[in-house]
């Protein structure tokens, strides 16, 4: 019973601190409020483009990511590494990168315009689904390879010796177990989707719910409308998490002494095509980035250093908290709790926190725990997501064995299941560490002058027309928040016999 | 003695009844067609399986509520016995400790024993740089350094050769000499080897036990579908 | 989402412990842009304390909403960077307070005598553009009859006060016109951004030919680039008047600094710093004692203008217009 305790009481926490707000703000706001035709559209539109954007992010990730789990190819490591960059990257930086290959006057238009062939326009709902799956395609890939990891090499072997067909008998097991979940995930990111949608989007047809929120809050200040829509996202978020657990069934292949093994299989050209291909699609804008940026470095003011200090301090702060909710929640409740925390808007949760605590103590005061707390909330679903793989595997596969032997609480999971999940536990910490520095929203905590972090004075540098040192700055953000990616994720994997 | 008293183990939706004696500090065998429930059984020992009926009697108390840890049972699995992360000398010290820098005291245990089980100076290296008979023999020396009362061995050697499995049954039995030892097999030759008494396991059921030599010619009717005399 | 957790952080910037209840500290609400590092923050932070012997902190993030969660209890002594598109429901609010500074020093191009607000600086929305590419347009309907090749990206009115600005432009030049008129911008408009930044980095980047901003930004790249290719559209109909404000709070329990800060913004002092800072027309400040680049900036010679009042009763219009026009 203690153990369960360990878990509810986590998940209550977790369901607590996103319901607690959105009802703060309902009833500062005056209860409901009817939302609009506009309302009502912004909703399917949201609920159309994630959907799109999930789907393709994960039917895209299984070749690649197979590609990737069996094929050994010098450089593997950093490819991974890098390719998941987009997913920690702020959305502005983002968007400009990926105009810099897709857009009017981008790479992709230069070739094709001198060919004859037909412009290619990036803005529009096709644009906004282009973007959210240059965004998630890493994490998709990753979460999938996760997955192929986690069947024990000799599987395939016995497989491969029976001349038994791999897919159906390995590899469609595991995917029908971890692709409902990474779907569900993706989607409820994408749910969220704002500023993407917004640039991408092309004009008001692709207004999202998070949008409908903003102005709510910003020009309205209706907050009984913006509650109105949180409730919304609320209920989207819950039904995709709930159809996920229910599609994510079937049992775990489990472990085994995980030897590395070569795999026969497949054709090696098709998979260094696909390979190929996700590299060219996630890295180019990058590399446009990184074009645009190296100029820039040159322009940076001195006091980016020191912001960049403070966005390592604060990236770390949140790797800690994740890590240590993330571990007692790694249950079916607990993941299902979690899909709450990133389906609400960020806006209507702050903001009532702000309500909640503000008759008690000054806002202020408590600036550095709730701001933190917004962002483990908000990494939390696919920590678990990455997570519970891992977690589920190891109680499988070493459950009774810890049991017999005596382990229990503290004991059975330093001994038995930790070391089995430095890797998903390296991934996740540094997926944590890296969305904390590059966002925004830790950031104004100490937006004083001069105690600004990274991203905040990249969007400051930004608007006030230094587009070039811009540009540098968010050089230094990649660049730190993958180093960062890579200690983590790295750290998971050295060493490590599972 | 360990005393099944109309007991009744629940796996999934699968029910296996059990109602006899095993005597105290012999070798009893398993043996019956795959899926009549013989894993269940002693995984309802061990306490892995949850009992729905009856009791578990083990020194006249009642271990049928009791969580795995608290019953006087060490195993051996079919797989899985080791912690691949670990060393061997790290999986064998949690026999004693549940700490992976086991001290002074209880390394020279682990050595000691792991010397009794043919490992000399296999104490640093991790189950994947083993061969299969030496991982068995490494899940061995845990499992008696456990120094529990009752071992149970659910097919550990299974994927061993035969001469190799016959050495590691042969050494299982004569190192716990004293414990009681209940062991699933599926090839008569093991119990007649090693066996005082044969446990005859049908779907649903587990029979009494009968002396070996009994067994063998002239086994339960029950079991008469599965097993013919030798 | 990330942009979004800014707005939310920015509800929770922190005074630091000293800067509470301090008797000569001044808190003042501002937007990220103006207290940024960057921003005309420090340099005005650095001249008021001197002659003020206080200490100066700025809370940024977004000012109204955060003001109108607080309430009375907010810590603000004085908010600064509202415009006249949401002083309407400030005001309304009753946590502002009579600001008492002789307005006479103003030289807006409109005529201010409001009571609570102080304008700080000044600007028009306006279409820019490379003269290097283009020829420019010399009036709203040469912009809507310019080929649909012409690339255009606007700001969303819907999170973005220049985007707010430039609906109500429309308004103001083609009143029940505007959804027709919205209709032939619409093809020659390449996106819709959250915010202005994001705009700007399009233009700059050359997937924009036009891009909405304002009279001022040519100066920026005159100025610090020493670019001189970035010009204004000025339009024979007129531009919105683009005008950011300051105001004391009501609950202040530092009214003699609140009063003093006030007045500081009209001095030639803190207007002297607002166009290089700013990038935005001094709000009182004779045009001879301008910078050098603002001095020779084209400027329109009619400026729309609509009262607060106005301003949020054609709001909704005005948007739904852009939108209707935008959707189809």
């Amino acid at each position: 019973m203690a153990h369960r305790l360990v878990s509810i009481i986590p998940a209550l926490i977790v369901a607590g601190l996103v319901i607690g707000p959105v009802a703060a703000v309902l009833w500062r706001g005056g209860g409901f409020t009817a939302l609009s035709d506009a309302d009502a559209d912004a909703v399917a539109f949201t609920v159309w483009q994630a959907f799109w954007s999930a789907l393709i992010s994960v039917v895209l990730a299984v070749p690649v990511a197979r590609a990737l789990a069996r094929r050994q190819f010098p450089g593997r490591g950093a490819l991974i590494a890098v390719m998941g960059a987009p997913f920690i990257l702020p959305v502005i930086v983002a968007v400009l990168g990926l105009v810099a290959v897709f857009g009017g006057r981008g790479v992709i238009n230069a070739v094709l315009g001198p060919l004859g062939l037909p412009r290619l326009d990036i803005y529009g709902a096709h644009g906004v689904i282009l973007a959210h799956v240059f965004f998630n395609l890493p994490l998709a890939v990753r979460l999938i390879l996760q997955g192929w990891l986690s069947i024990p090499s000799e599987r395939f072997q016995v497989a491969a010796s029976l001349g038994a067909p791999l897919f159906w008998l390995l590899e469609w097991p595991m995917l029908k177990r971890i692709v409902p979940g990474a779907f569900a995930v993706i989607f409820v990111i994408c749910l969220g989707s704002f500023a993407v949608a917004l640039t991408l989007g092309g004009g008001p047809r692709a207004t999202t719910v998070e949008l409908a929120i903003y102005q709510a809050f910003k020009f309205d200040f209706d907050l009984g409308k913006a509650a109105s829509l949180a409730v919304v996202q609320l209920a989207l978020g819950l039904c995709a998490g709930l159809v996920a657990l229910l599609l994510a069934r079937g049992d775990m292949l489990g472990a085994g002494l995980d030897r590395v093994v070569q795999r026969w299989d497949g054709s090696r050209v098709l998979d260094a095509v696909w390979i190929g291909l996700a590299a060219l699609f996630l890295l180019a804008p990058l590399g446009a980035l990184v074009v645009a940026g190296v100029p820039g470095l040159a322009l940076l003011p001195e006091g980016i250093w020191a912001a960049t200090g403070r966005s390592v301090m604060i990236a770390l702060g949140a790797v800690v908290l994740t890590m240590a909710l993330a571990l007692p929640l790694a249950t079916k409740a607990g993941e299902a709790a979690s899909l709450l925390g990133i389906s609400v808007s960020g806006l209507v949760l702050g903001t009532g926190i702000f309500l909640i605590v503000q008759p008690y103590v000054r806002p202020a005061s408590v600036a550095l725990p709730v701001t933190l707390l917004v962002n483990v909330l908000m990494s939390l679903p696919f920590v678990l997501r990455i997570l519970r793989t891992g977690v589920d595997g190891a109680k499988a596969d070493y459950g009774r064995l810890g049991a017999s032997l005596g382990l229990r609480g503290w004991a059975l999971w330093r001994i038995a299941y930790l070391p089995r999940l430095r890797r998903p536990m390296g991934f996740s910490a540094g997926l944590t560490g890296a969305l904390a520095m590059g966002d925004l929203g830790v950031i104004t905590l100490f937006s004083r002058p001069g105690q600004g972090t990274l991203p905040l004075a990249m969007y400051e540098l930004m608007g006030r027309y230094q587009m070039d040192a811009a540009y540098g700055a968010a050089l230094v953000l990649v660049g730190t928040s993958l180093a960062l990616f890579w200690v983590f994720d790295r750290g998971g994997r050295v060493n490590a016999d599972v | 003695m360990l005393t099944f008293e109309g007991a009744a183990f629940r796996q999934g939706d699968f029910t296996l009844e059990a109602d006899f004696e095993i005597v105290a500090g012999g070798v009893t065998a398993v043996i019956g067609p795959s899926g009549a429930g013989k894993s269940t059984l002693l995984h309802g020992i061990a306490g892995f399986v949850p009992q729905v009926a009856g009791r578990l009697m083990w020194d006249g108390r009642n271990i049928a509520a009791a969580p795995p840890q608290d019953r006087p049972v060490s195993m051996l699995f079919q797989d899985n016995n080791l912690f691949p992360h670990l060393t061997v000398m790290q999986n064998v010290a949690l026999a004693l400790v549940p700490k992976v820098r086991p001290g002074r005291e209880v390394q020279d245990r682990v050595e000691d024993m792991l010397a009794r089980v043919g490992l000399q100076g296999l104490s640093a290296r991790k189950p994947a740089g083993l061969s299969g008979g030496q991982q068995s023999r490494v899940a061995l020396a845990r499992a008696l350094l456990q120094d529990r009362p009752v071992m149970l061995m659910d097919e550990p050697f299974s994927a061993l050769g035969p001469a190799l499995k016959d050495e590691m049954l042969d050494l299982s039995v004569s190192l716990a000499k004293g414990r009681t030892v209940v062991m699933i097999t599926h090839d008569p030759a093991d119990a007649g080897r090693i066996a005082d008494a044969v446990i005859g396991v049908v779907p649903g059921r587990a029979l009494s036990p009968v002396a070996t030599q009994t067994f063998l010619t002239d086994p339960p009717v029950e079991m008469r579908d599965y097993f013919s005399p030798l | 989402m990330k942009k979004t957790l800014l707005t939310v952080a920015g509800l929770f910037a922190a005074t630091t412990a000293f800067a509470d209840g301090h008797a000569n500290t001044l808190t003042v609400y501002a937007p990220d842009y103006f207290g940024s590092e960057w921003g005309p923050g420090p340099s005005i932070e650095a001249a008021f304390e001197e002659q003020c012997g206080c200490d100066l902190v700025y809370q940024t993030g977004d000012v109204l909403p955060r003001l109108l969660l607080e309430g009375e209890n907010t810590e603000a002594d004085v908010v600064i960077g509202l415009n006249t598109d949401v002083t309407k429901r400030a005001r309304e609010s009753g946590l502002m307070a009579p600001h008492g500074v002789d307005l006479s020093a103003l030289t807006l191009p409109i005529d201010w005598d409001d009571d609570t607000f102080v304008p700080f600086n000044y600007s028009h929305t306006a279409f820019i553009y490379d003269n290097t590419k283009l020829d420019g347009f010399d009036s709203f309907e040469a912009l809507l009859n310019a080929p649909d090749d012409v690339r255009v990206v606007i700001q969303d009115p819907r999170s973005s006060i220049s985007g707010l600005a430039l609906v109500l432009w429309v308004q103001a030049v083609y009143g029940d016109e505007a959804e027709a008129a919205w209709a032939r911008l619409a093809p020659k408009i390449v996106t819709v951004t959250q915010g202005w930044s994001e705009s700007y980095g399009l233009f700059t980047d050359g997937e924009a030919d036009v891009v909405l901003s304002y009279t001022t930004s040519p100066a920026y790249h005159i100025i610090a680039e020493e670019d001189l290719t970035k010009s204004a559209a000025i339009f024979d109909e007129g531009h919105y008047f683009f005008v950011e404000l300051a105001a004391k709070v009501e609950g202040t329990d530092n009214a003699d600094l609140a009063d003093q800060f006030m007045a500081f913004i009209l001095t030639p002092e803190f207007q002297n710093l607002i166009p290089t800072t700013n990038w935005s027309f001094p709000a009182a400040l004779p045009e001879a004692d301008w910078p050098e680049g603002f001095q020779t900036l084209p400027r329109p010679e009619t400026v729309l203008f609509y009262s607060e009042d106005e301003a949020a009763a054609l709001r909704d219009t005005a948007i739904d217009a852009w939108r209707t026009a935008l959707s189809q």
